[in-house]
């Protein structure tokens, strides 16, 4: 079942202490492990493909759906398709994560292509967090690819946390939004070693007063390198924002590229980017309330990717 | 207990001719207990004696004694543990870093009052506490937050550097008493870099610094009604121009 590495990554990716009685799935080394549904979201395998339907029953309120991913096995190659459905009017937080523990020489690697839908009116938080750890030389692969979709005034907040440890990652989100319906994205990416991240952002505002807001916040250390490439399109009177903001350390390399295109005489977007180095001014300030150099470094990076 | 001992620092400038002294072999004793005040016009040096106190400027010339010893070759963070503490003249932002985590990281102990520490200086922790110190903060809320980190540390010397500056009217009053609260209850070498005559007035000794040097050091009695003949002179329209340093001199 689960072992003191199992829980450490379950922790990590997904805040679990303890394996939760409501709706919930663990994967585990490519297989399914629990699952479990709540009564107003059936939680199941999906038939014909690795993975699982969520199904939120409408106006389903206050209730926090569980799906991680763990590997702790080296060499493993996990691919799955997810369907997420989030019924009228309901509100609900959903906690997907993905740890990979590697210990041995071999690759392991989780392939995730997650479709969600937020019906009218709904809410829905998503909560995605990945994690690599274990000094093994094989690799730590995630490629997540989330495609949203959100129906009439449905709010998606969508947090996207890569903290540290994936060697290689290729995300990419497309997201289609109806009238008044409301996207935000947080993403917050560390990098060090010779990681490798892209990540790839694609909203189109389809529905009159939809909008969007991507807030990207990431730092690359040492060797690493990230390409960010964020891309809102307006076909109607919608409103967009995007924000990438980078600190850069060591021999790093970062792009960063917003784009933003409007169809529409009455779209409103904007952009802004940044990268730049840690200030020396925070840095002093730290060291002159007691902090080591190396202290006040982690203190202003771990603040910054809050 | 604090000695500067003929300090001069010399910046290498990108225009111009190369150096640039901001400070000329300055020599100072600080002592425990007592309540500083350095004033002077702008520019003149005030912020870069703090500076090399602190260790964010070394001296390319003389020495600096901490209680008997010399900590010239000291890092900034080696003599804050020492107890040496400075409020910054204009703080820096931290995006992500809330008002409580600067708080935690500037306590020397523990369970120290971080709340206590936001009242003092005049600041509801309930409305503060969780807000990002970054961009969003005004100048005068950035200065409080300041000072309030300050309250929270345990020095041997203490300097800040304009704390009225940007901060109304009622605040600063209740700054200025903090100030001097902290000062009789801990009895550390206090310096206060300041402007303002309430200030000033409060002072063991005022140290008047221009062009990088000590020009004066002496109580209020003696340094303050040199400094109001000047303000006069300024006022009375008969100094200004080219003839400014001529006539007031
Ligand atoms: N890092 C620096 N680079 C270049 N010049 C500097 C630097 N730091 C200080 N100076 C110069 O040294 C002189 C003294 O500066 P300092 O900040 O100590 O003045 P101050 O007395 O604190 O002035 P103010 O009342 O305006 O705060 C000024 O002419 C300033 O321009
Ligand atoms: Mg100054």
């Amino acid at each position: 079942m689960l072992n003191a590495v199992d829980k450490g990554l379950l922790e990590t990716v997904a805040d679990l202490y303890k394996i939760p009685s409501g709706a919930f799935s663990l994967r585990k080394n490519g297989s399914g492990l629990f699952i479990n549904s709540s009564e107003n979201v059936t939680v199941k395998a999906k038939e014909g493909q690795p993975g699982i339907d969520v199904i939120v029953k409408p106006g389903t309120k206050n209730e926090s759906i569980h799906i991680p991913v763990i590997i702790s096995q080296s060499g493993i190659k996990d691919m799955v398709y997810n369907t997420i459905e989030i019924g009228e009017g309901a509100d609900v937080v959903l906690v997907a994560g993905c740890g990979i523990h590697n210990s041995g020489s071999e690759a392991s690697q989780h392939d995730g292509v997650h479709n969600i839908i937020i019906k009218k009116g709904a809410r829905l938080r998503y909560i995605e967090k990945h994690y690599g750890e274990g000094n093994g030389s094989g690799g730590k692969i995630l490629n997540p690819q989330t495609v949203v979709e959100i129906h009439e005034g449905g709010i998606g907040e969508f947090e996207m946390v890569q903290i540290g440890g994936v060697d290689s990652t290729h995300r990419v989100t497309e997201a289609k939004l109806g009238k008044r319906a409301k996207l935000v994205i947080k993403e917050r990416l560390m990098t060090h070693g010779e990681q490798e991240a892209f990540s790839d952002i694609k909203i189109e505002l389809n529905g009159e007063e939809a909008l969007a807001d991507v807030i990207s916040r990431s730092v690359a250390k040492h060797t690493s390198s990230q390409v960010f490439r964020a891309q809102v399109i307006a076909r109607s009177a919608g409103r967009g924002h995007v924000e990438c903001d980078s600190i850069i350390m060591d021999s790093a390399k970062i792009s960063s590229i917003p784009e933003i295109r409007a169809e529409h005489p009455e779209a409103e977007l904007t952009h802004e980017a940044a990268i730049g180095k840690i200030s020396g001014e925070q840095i002093i300030k730290l060291m002159s309330l007691g902090l080591s150099e190396e202290e006040a470094v982690k203190v202003v990076i771990e603040g910054f990717l809050r | 207990m604090l000695e500067l001992n003929n300090i001069s620092i010399d910046l290498n400038v990108q225009n111009g001719n190369g150096k640039t002294r901001i400070l000329n072999n300055l020599s100072f004793k600080f002592e425990q207990g007592k309540f500083y005040c350095i004033t002077g016009p702008n520019g003149g040096g005030k912020t870069s004696i703090a500076k090399v106190i602190m260790g964010i400027y070394k001296p390319t010339e003389g020495r600096i004694f901490f209680e008997n010893e010399d900590i010239t070759e000291k890092n900034i963070t080696e003599r804050a543990r020492l107890g040496i503490c400075y409020a910054f003249q204009i703080p820096p932002r931290f995006k992500g870093l809330r008002v409580k985590d600067l708080l935690k990281i500037s306590a020397a102990k523990e369970n120290m009052g971080l709340r206590n520490s936001l009242k003092s200086v005049g600041l509801c922790p309930e409305e503060y506490m969780d807000r990002e110190v970054d961009e969003s903060f005004s100048g005068g809320e950035m200065k409080r937050i300041e000072i309030a980190t300050m309250l929270l540390r345990n020095p041997k010397v203490i300097i800040y550097d304009e704390p009225e500056a940007g901060v109304d009217l009622w605040s600063f009053h209740k700054l200025v008493n903090v100030i001097k609260q902290k000062h009789e209850r801990e009895k550390a070498a206090t310096i206060v870099i300041t402007h303002q005559e309430r200030i000033l007035a409060l002072a063991d000794e005022i140290i008047l610094v221009s062009e990088g040097q000590i020009k004066q050091a002496g109580t209020p009695e003696a340094i303050l009604p040199g400094i109001k003949k000047d303000i006069e002179c300024e006022l009375s329209g008969i100094c200004g121009g080219d003839d400014y340093a001529e006539c007031c001199r």
